[in-house]
């Protein structure tokens, strides 16, 4: 019986992924991928991941874990295997799921799809299960101590380098996406400013009036955010109050910078803490809604499979689909920075080894499932329309004639009216070059949500999906400020011992204003470049997800070698090859291709060229200079970051190859084994 | 049990559980593993308990991309 199930999922899977793959009508129903999808994550969580957990981490549930070893009642403390996969996946899924895949939707909804597929139940659930189950057994030390203590101090500086760097692009990549989410839209505007103040009552609420209340507390809150979504409506109405919330590129990213340097030195009970309530809330509730509607409505994808693109002349980023699709979707397929979660607090909570599986692998199966969803989102827009919204005015055109001119030439027909009456129909004045993803994510989950609950709704829709990223990533930018910050202070103590001090305010100042600067300098290029910043940014922000996760699956096939596990310790040195692969050849492309649109040095040397023939128009020479220095700084860092990889790698390879020839190596950092009835309760 | 006691005890779970999701019971929590751990000193209120809470929370890394 349960073998006739399982063979039966497995047909049913094939099929669909079959069908995903080879259907070539003029449109192909959503339910093909979701089928697909659910049968796959089916298979890989029954079958691979538990052999993995079984024979390849050898999970031993009698073994006590630190919660109950250390139980204190706070960080350390045995939890229900549910309430720790909700933790954890509302720990780990942020808005990179949601953006790479729109982006990538720009290759057809094939490409994209697979590799969410594939990547996430061969490599991605396996790094944050394995790198859970390592951390768990070595009382929740985080990536970079494990990497300091199994590889040794090469490997865990590189870790450390590594973090600190993706945290200062991530940041920035998202600061980005938010200002072109909110840039010239006063009802966008108003309900993200208005999430502030709602945070901060909430904050006070919860600290003054009923301590620890958190879920009335977020009830209210939510109810405010609401209403915020709707007073933004109202206000966008309104002549005078709509001009005080109108704003370009560059006022906004300024007050993006100010916001993450005030929100960072603020204390967390009053900002930040309040505000990741609500995100996590909108989070969880907002992903379920989607996929009930999905569900529901059955859209048509209007995408083609695969589109021209592959060859690498894209509007929305320049770069054939190898290996960029890869680089694209980082989150949703394998994501490094899951990687310091699962080292960090939710080992804590786990009471009992066996739930690795689940909340490992799980979690990042259903974070895979989002991305699956916000594939699904893009591309069930008209091709021309999503486009449209997702190239910048220095690739299609800056007027909306010559954008839908180029558009409607690649074959992807659409046209002014159908753009305005689309805008009009979301209460915007615009949707033309609305890059980074966020806006034609928007338009896509109003569309589902109209087309289920009702069509009047559609402005709101679309403004509550706004609002929806917006508080995501502001929480991901207080938060990621904060972390570097710490990082940064814990560096510079080896320099100045009081720089350590976390509360120091004069430490506190310096080194927030430091990374603040660090990320804002990227945010404020990016706002300022012509061809939108986020074909830039992303890619970097891409290679440095996968780098990271490089370093994590080194950590974890050093220690599977050291633990005499050679012959398995392929389940996470294929994973980590591919990553190798994809991230070294993204580099090699980004710094040294001749082509404009997809190598950082062409494209610089390019623009110094025009610049000193006089070929650019007076606004174009002004911030000429910087963007050459931005293009050559971001080479630099591309290569930094490889080299940061292979050095890690070379590293891993070092102590396996010891190991092997039996020499002495650093020992295992794994705490001693104590059985669960030995542990007095 | 009879049915309507059944539906209560599912609901009653829910609860718990949306509790345990939110953090919304951890003082709770806290006091009941003070009480049996270090009844000798006295515990922290509600609001020492939660600022303290949250300060430890968001000195890691607790949010992704």
């Amino acid at each position: 019986m349960r073998k006739a199930f399982w063979i039966a999922v497995a047909l049913i899977g094939g099929f669909a992924v079959g069908g995903v793959a080879l259907l070539r009508g003029e449109t192909i129903n959503a339910m093909w991928i979701v089928a697909a999808a659910v049968c796959v994550y089916a298979l890989g969580y029954r079958f691979y991941s538990a052999w993995v957990a079984a024979r390849v981490l050898a999970v031993d549930e009698l073994r006590a874990t630190p919660a109950v070893r250390l139980n204190n009642g706070r960080d350390f403390v045995p939890t229900h295997r549910w309430i720790v996969f909700g933790h954890h996946f509302a720990a780990i899924a942020g808005p990179g799921p949601l953006i790479g895949p729109t982006l990538a939707a720009q290759f057809g909804y094939l490409p994209g799809t697979l590799w969410i597929l594939a990547g996430a139940v061969l490599g991605g659930c396996v790094q944050d299960m394995t790198i859970l189950f390592m951390s768990t057994r070595r009382n929740g030390r985080s990536l970079g101590q494990m990497a300091r203590d199994e590889l040794g101090p090469v490997g865990g500086f590189a870790a450390i380098l590594g973090t600190l760097t993706i945290m200062i692009i991530l940041i920035a990549v998202l600061g980005l996406v938010v200002v072109n989410a909110m840039k010239h839209s006063p009802w966008a505007t108003s309900t993200v400013f208005a999430t502030i103040p709602i945070a901060v009552l909430i904050g006070l609420y919860l600290r003054n009036l009923r301590p620890g209340r958190v879920l009335e507390a977020s009830l209210i809150g939510l109810a405010l955010l609401l209403l915020a979504v709707a007073g933004g409506g109202l206000l966008n109405e309104h002549e005078t109050l709509r001009a005080w919330f109108d704003f370009d590129g560059p006022a906004l990213a300024w007050f993006v910078i100010g916001y993450g340097f005030i929100a960072a030195v603020l204390p967390v009970w009053l900002l930040l803490a309040p505000r990741d309530y609500l995100s996590t809330f909108l989070k969880l509730g907002t992903v379920l809604l989607l996929a009930i509607a999905v569900v529901l409505m059955r859209p048509e994808l209007k995408m083609p499979a695969v589109t021209q693109f592959i060859d690498g002349t894209g509007p929305i980023f320049g770069g054939s689909l190898f290996p960029f699709v890869f680089i694209t979707i980082a989150c949703g397929a394998v994501s490094g920075f899951h990687a310091l979660v699962a080292s960090g607090t939710t080992p804590k909570l786990i009471g009992n080894e066996a739930d690795v599986r689940l909340i490992g692998y799980g979690s990042m199966m259903l974070e895979s499932g989002v991305a699956v969803m916000a594939m699904i989102a893009a591309t069930l827009l008209d091709p021309g329309v999503f486009f449209a919204i997702n190239s910048a005015p220095g690739v299609v055109g800056a007027t909306a004639e010559a954008a839908v001119e180029t558009i409607s030439g690649w074959g992807f027909p659409v046209t002014v009216e159908q753009m305005q009456a689309l805008a009009a129909s979301m209460g915007e004045s615009t949707l033309f070059a609305r890059t980074g993803g966020a806006p034609s994510l928007a338009v896509g989950m109003a569309s589902i949500f109209a087309g289920v609950f009702g069509e009047s709704l559609l402005a709101l829709w679309y403004h509550f999906a706004i609002m929806f990223e917006a508080v995501f990533i502001l929480t991901t930018l207080d938060a990621g400020t904060r972390v570097g910050r710490f990082m940064l202070q814990d560096a510079l103590s080896h320099v100045w011992k009081p720089f350590g001090e976390t509360s120091w305010y004069p430490s506190v100042l310096i080194t927030s204003g430091l990374v603040v600067a660090g990320w804002g300098y990227f945010l404020y290029i990016g706002v300022v470049d012509p061809n939108g910043g986020i074909n830039i940014l992303w890619p970097l922000f891409g290679i440095a997800n996968q780098l990271l996760a490089g370093i994590a699956l080194c950590v974890a096939t050093g220690i599977l070698v050291k633990q005499g596990k050679l012959r398995y310790a392929w389940v996470t040195g294929a994973p980590l090859a591919w990553l190798a692969v994809i991230t070294t050849s993204a580099t090699w492309e980004k710094v040294l291709s001749s082509d404009v649109r997809v190598g950082f040095l062409a494209a610089a040397d390019q623009m110094a060229q025009r610049l000193a023939d006089s070929a650019l128009t007076p606004e174009q020479a002004t911030v000429a200079p910087q963007l050459i220095f931005n293009q050559r700084l971001d080479a630099a860092l591309a290569l930094l970051l490889t080299a940061i990889l292979w050095i890690v790698i070379a590293d891993m390879l070092r102590v396996s190859w010891r190991v092997v020839k039996g020499l002495p190596v650093p020992p295992s950092s794994e705490a001693p084994a104590v059985r669960v009835a030995e542990v007095q309760t | 049990m009879r049915p309507t006691a059944a539906l209560k005890n599912a609901i009653a779970q829910a609860w718990r559980a949306l509790r345990a999701l939110s953090a919304d019971d951890a003082y709770d929590r806290y006091l009941a593993h003070h009480v049996r751990q270090h009844a000798d000193r006295p515990p922290m209120t509600r609001r020492e308990f939660y600022v303290s809470e949250q300060q430890r929370k968001w000195t890691g890394v607790s949010r992704c991309c």
